[in-house]
């Protein structure tokens, strides 16, 4: 049991680039190998258990390792972005949450924060700071069905019971703001939907003192454990200059030294108001990713707290811009007041107008940079919507990161890359 | 090259000819390393009447201005029929974002970046599919989200939603 010291910092995880030439996502077996007859080339998946979904993987066989890998993708395509241009703002914002159904709040936040942008709203500080928790408590569902995942990939069944645990508590806050588990509709251009519940802060905090202990046990079971580690050291590896250049982003940017994380280099909510740090490691392995991932829950309970801080002292504060053209206005409201009414309808029937123009808002999505592209021409629908996506752009790294890999290697490294199918095919 | 303020976003548009030679001088002078994400945009129809319109009323526009029914405001017209636009990031102390963005027509290819930035390998091969852009010098420019033989481009204005080819096995 001893668990190696790490790679100096600098040092280059390895000499050159390793990124296939001249298709940077295809590897291709070498024409010596193919003339020995003896490569076997199989498809791996679409439907096999451990892809993560729908990815389909043509996998050339030498023996055990693989020489050649092109990844193929699409089977979970459902034309999301086609399908937002033809609804009204208001009603574009359940699509968005579905498109990464692992961390679908922090989804549904880069579509209503892109909205504001080009709106130039401003948000109430109680709907920013809650909005601070929830996308950290997404974040650490994520990591939890990452890890679950992963772990039960290469073996370890018991992490995913311990991970979905925790997840089912999470889930249960969600449930009591929101009404919902998943896919939860509660940020609404200009704030929250509705207003923070009495109950949820004593739940967080309860919450927030147990998931650190959980994060404890999930590394006495891995982090040193042997097993763990033969499968992910020196895997999958990924080095600085090549990790930018496949256009990484997230965990798997930072398992390869580079300190990027746009919460603290482009602080977008309150991200510049809360203590936190950037975990960063350098050997750009299965194994650095999984470190990432598991400090990064630490600190995303760190950040909950501190918005909790905040929240507890913002009681009766408004959760929502006060602007009628934009919000709904309040239920009571429209028993008395005309005026709210004719809001309430016009808002309701025909959408709120979004003034013209084009923005790219990026956040940092548990798995990355998470941007969206937003164009409106003045009307009330979006002209166009796209997202970008981290897990496709994740996926393009697999063929540089599976060089010299085996077959067996490949599930612990396409996980660790912690793509969601339906992030990558929209 | 004209640069565009907006939204707190800078944006370079530039001709096709000239995007490799400023993707370049980006990346290796201004340090813009790295490529987040490819868009393009199609206008057709862009400030027409109707077309991006609310139900109940025949010329949808401006919807809260009291009283107008949106008659009075278009958008600014576009150069041509097509935007691609290139979201560029520095990773650095000092980040910073640009756009770069360049108009096609119909059929006009866009020379692809894919040897400056690899990762525009599948962000190239979407738009192709998604859109119906050429990007010139792509090594792989085949569909990547949608079946290899799908006909048309689904984000482009003029293809219907629900307008998919329905094909039933058996029949050609």
């Amino acid at each position: 049991m001893t668990a190696t010291a790490p790679r100096r910092t600098g040092s280059p995880i390895y000499e050159g680039s390793r990124i296939p030439h001249p298709i940077p996502t295809v590897l291709k077996t070498s024409p010596e190998l193919e003339a020995t007859g003896d490569i076997l080339t199989i498809n791996f998946g679409p439907n096999h258990p451990s892809t993560h979904g729908v990815l389909r993987l043509v996998v050339d066989l030498y023996g055990e390792d693989v020489t050649g890998l092109a990844a193929v993708i699409g089977y979970l395509h459902t034309g999301f972005e086609k399908n937002m241009e033809a609804k009204t703002w208001w009603k574009a914002i359940p699509y968005s949450p579905r498109i990464d159904y692992v961390s679908f709040q922090n989804n549904e936040y880069v579509f209503v924060g892109a909205v504001e942008k080009l709106l130039d709203i401003e948000i109430p500080p109680k709907a920013v700071w809650m909005r601070t928790a929830l996308l950290e408590l997404n974040r650490i569902h994520s990591h939890l069905v990452w890890l679950g995942t992963s772990a039960l990939e290469l073996g370890a069944i018991s992490m995913f019971w311990y991970a979905f645990r925790e997840r089912e508590q999470i889930l249960d806050l969600f449930e009591l703001v929101t009404g919902y588990r998943m896919h939860t509709r509660y940020f609404q251009v200009g704030g929250l939907a509705e207003d923070i519940p009495r109950g949820f802060y004593p739940e967080a905090r309860k919450f927030c003192e147990w998931m650190p202990k959980a994060v404890d046990d999930y590394e006495t079971l891995l982090t040193r454990n042997k097993i763990w580690l033969e499968r992910t050291e020196g895997l999958g590896l990924l080095s600085r200059e090549d990790a930018i250049a496949l256009g990484q982003s997230g965990p798997v940017l930072r398992a390869s030294g580079v300190d990027w994380d746009i919460r603290r280099q482009e602080p977008y909510l309150a991200y510049h108001q809360v203590d936190f740090r950037v975990p960063v490691f350098q050997t750009g392995d299965v194994y650095a990713r999984y470190l990432v991932h598991m400090a990064e829950m630490r600190e995303s309970v760190r950040i909950v707290e501190q918005c909790l801080d905040r929240l507890e002292r913002m009681e009766g504060e408004p959760w929502i811009a006060d602007d009628r053209k934009v919000v709904l206005p309040p239920r009571e409201e429209l028993h008395t007041s005309m005026e709210s009414l004719i809001h309430h309808f016009k808002i309701v029937t025909e959408g709120f107008r979004v003034p013209e123009g084009e923005v790219y808002f990026p956040i940092e999505s548990p798995r990355g940079e998470l941007g969206c592209y937003l164009c409106s021409d003045g009307g009330p629908r979006p002209w166009r919507v796209k997202f970008r996506a981290p897990s496709f752009v994740a996926l393009q790294a697999t063929a540089t990161a599976m060089t010299d890999a085996l077959i067996a290697d490949m599930i612990a490294i396409v996980g660790s890359l912690d793509t969601v199918m339906g992030e990558v095919d929209r | 090259m004209k640069t565009v303020e907006a939204h707190g976003e800078t944006t370079y548009v530039v001709e096709p000819a000239e995007l490799i030679e400023t993707a370049t001088r980006l990346r290796d002078e201004e340090g813009f390393d790295f490529l987040s994400d490819i868009t393009a945009v199609d206008y057709l129809g862009w400030g027409d009447l109707g077309v991006s319109g609310y139900i109940g009323t025949s010329q949808g526009r401006d919807i809260n201005s009291p009283m107008t029914q949106g008659f009075q405001v278009l958008p600014e017209p576009k150069p041509k029929r097509f935007a691609v636009n290139y979201h560029l990031l520095s990773i650095s102390a000092n980040p910073r974002r640009v756009r770069l963005q360049t108009w096609v027509d119909e059929g006009e290819p866009v020379p692809s970046v894919i040897y400056i930035w690899p990762t525009a390998d599948w962000h190239e091969r979407e738009q192709f599919d998604m859109v119906g852009i050429r990007f010139d010098g792509h090594p792989n420019l085949q569909r990547i989200l949608l079946d290899d033989d799908w006909e048309g481009h689904p984000l482009r204005k003029d293809y219907p939603i629900g307008g998919e080819p329905v094909r039933f096995s058996g029949e050609e």
